[in-house]
């Protein structure tokens, strides 16, 4: 005995359902919106809004003085903000033709390696929370926090670090700053170690692979079509790295690897990031080493004999009358501007941080764009999950480093 | 490196003869202008030509010189050629009367975002575009907010003389 069931006519609309990932949304670390068109927990379509943290900073940019830009890139990538800091630093220092001691570049190096690992622990640790495992992201929390202590000797501030200047740093680093360093590079009970117990909770974990191999893949290809740099696109094998490529600060002077995956799936980024911060590691090591190699009063070198650029410290301003003309010429914007235009770029944590810097000789920029590499990147996203679950969007958005503060600017 | 700025502006001028113009080399980086509607043939033989093979799109952007009149709106593409580690920067210079360039995103994904940015800001209408709409303003907005013609202070405000300290 069969009967029919016959609905009424339009009782059923449509057969899909459309789900709002976002803008506020536990899993998307961050203001993303993303509507979804889902068949079942496929997804069919999806649509990415940004904008949502939108401040103007290239408006803004166009009326401040270079030393007053600094705290607006703090505000990209605020998971790693000292190599914004650093990267907008190298930009007026090549517009202004400055040349650095190497003992700056060394101590640079430190600090922009440190950020990197900052910024990788984050991203690493919120996948293993997106796919359900929360205990590594404590783990590695703690060496954050004590990142976060060596920047907060060495520049005061912990988040948006504002680190250095245009010309060197601040100041030279405390005995604190590399005692805290020490800590952190100490092989049995800093760093090191706990990475090494991160990677064993994760990278061989069976239930770990099952969920991240395969998930949101991109070929090297469309990597590069998209635009993709940094990890992403080193994780679908191509050896792109801006600080091989177009050495900045010295890297040149460092042994270290790069590596690169195959397949560019969320797995493959995973193994990428945690490789970096061993490499990562590496160059830290180095950089401590050649800066305690300087001795006497080369040992007391924190930034270039500058004084029309750098901002003198506090005391000679008070003291000393050339500095003071120099504070208020720096801090008034009214320092010699060289016209020109400049495209700068620095290995960012998620990829290639661009400047392009046009100046016609005023207080303040003519014009800046901020390349700003996972505004670029994300367009890939709707690629990357459509066809794939729900579940598995959420994972290649955290795989993928996505910083909401950078997208927007 | 054996590609040089030597053999790329060879390379053009053979190509395009002197359509290809302002040539220089500020701080390393070749840049050039090309007219305006001849962006997508020069970023084609960029990406296709054997040797030069520009395939990444490092940046595009506008900048506003309301000065330069007839051509007040300029974008700017930077391309990297990443076998020969190299890049180049060109220009084009568009009437913001009639701000029409030819879109790149049929040569390049990433030029979809990039675009709708310099849609966003400065109102440059990019042709062929799949979705030429606005991305990190409101949707509601109707005005290009990073021309010159709005100054980033409110106009309201007589407490501030700028006479003195430039804009």
């Amino acid at each position: 005995m069969s009967e029919t069931i016959t609905l009424p006519e339009r009782s059923i609309e449509k057969e899909t359902t459309t789900l709002n990932l976002g803008p506020t949304h536990p899993a998307t670390h961050g203001v993303f919106q993303n509507i979804l068109e889902l068949d079942g927990e496929r997804i069919m379509s999806s649509v990415s809004t940004v904008g949502y943290i939108h401040r103007a900073f290239e408006k803004i940019a166009e009326r401040r003085p270079l030393y007053q830009i600094t705290p607006l890139t703090d505000r990209l990538n605020y998971c790693s903000s000292p190599i914004n800091n650093m990267g907008w630093h190298i930009t007026c220092e090549k517009l202004l033709d400055l040349k650095l001691p190497k003992r700056v570049d060394y101590m640079r190096v430190i600090i922009m390696e440190l950020a990197r690992i900052s910024d990788h622990l984050i991203c690493n640790s919120i996948v293993g929370v997106d796919s359900g495992a929360y205990s590594g992201f404590l783990y590695l929390m703690q060496f954050r926090e004590l990142i976060y202590e060596i920047y907060e000797e060495i520049c005061g501030s912990r988040l948006t670090t504002t680190i250095g200047r245009i010309g060197g740093f601040e100041r030279n680093f405390t005995p604190k700053a590399w005692e805290k360093l020490d800590q952190f590079l100490d092989e049995k009970h800093g760093y090191p170690a706990q990475l090494r117990e991160f990677e064993n909770l994760f990278t061989r974990n069976r239930i770990f692979m099952d969920r991240t191999i395969g998930c949101g893949p991109i070929s090297a290809e469309r990597a590069m079509n998209y635009g993709f740099t940094g990890p992403n696109l080193r994780a679908s094998g191509v050896d792109y790295d801006v600080r091989v490529h177009t050495p900045y600060s010295s890297y040149d002077d460092f042994e270290f690897t790069i590596p690169v995956g195959s397949t560019g799936d969320c797995y493959d980024r995973f193994l990428v990031r945690n490789q970096e911060m061993w490499q990562s590691l590496s160059i830290i090591k180095q950089a401590y080493q050649k800066v305690q190699q300087f001795k006497g009063a080369e040992a007391e070198v924190y930034h270039a004999d500058a004084p029309a650029y750098y901002l003198p410290p506090k005391e000679d301003v008070y003291t000393k009358m050339e500095a003071l003309i120099y504070h208020f010429k720096i801090v008034m914007g009214e320092a010699e501007m060289p016209v020109g235009e400049v495209y700068s770029s620095v290995e960012g944590a998620n990829g290639e941080l661009g400047f392009y810097l046009i100046s016609d000789g005023g207080r303040t920029p003519y014009r800046l764009h901020f390349r700003r590499p996972c505004f670029i990147y994300y367009q890939a996203f709707q690629e990357l999950v459509t066809g794939g679950m729900l579940s598995d969007a959420v994972i290649t958005m955290s795989s993928l480093n996505l910083i909401a503060g950078e997208m927007d600017a | 490196m054996s590609l040089t700025n030597e053999i790329i502006q060879q390379r053009l001028i053979e190509k395009f003869g002197d359509q290809v113009s302002n040539m220089e080399a500020p701080y390393g980086m070749l840049t050039f202008r090309v007219p305006s509607d001849m962006n997508l043939k020069v970023m084609q033989f960029l990406y296709d030509d054997p040797q030069l093979k520009f395939q990444f799109l490092t940046d595009l952007q506008a900048v506003h010189y309301p000065q330069n009149l007839g051509a007040e709106l300029a974008v700017v593409y930077h391309l990297h050629n990443l076998t020969d580690n190299i890049r180049i920067r060109f220009k084009i210079f568009v009437p913001i009367s009639k701000p029409d360039v030819f879109s790149a995103t049929a040569l390049y994904q990433s030029a979809n975002f990039m675009e709708r940015e310099t849609f966003d800001f400065y109102g440059v209408n990019f042709l062929g575009h799949p979705n030429l709409i606005r991305i990190l303003n409101v949707d509601e907005m109707d005005y290009f907010p990073m021309r010159k013609e709005f100054p980033l202070e409110d106009q309201s405000r007589i407490d501030k003389d700028d006479d003195m300290f430039g804009r």
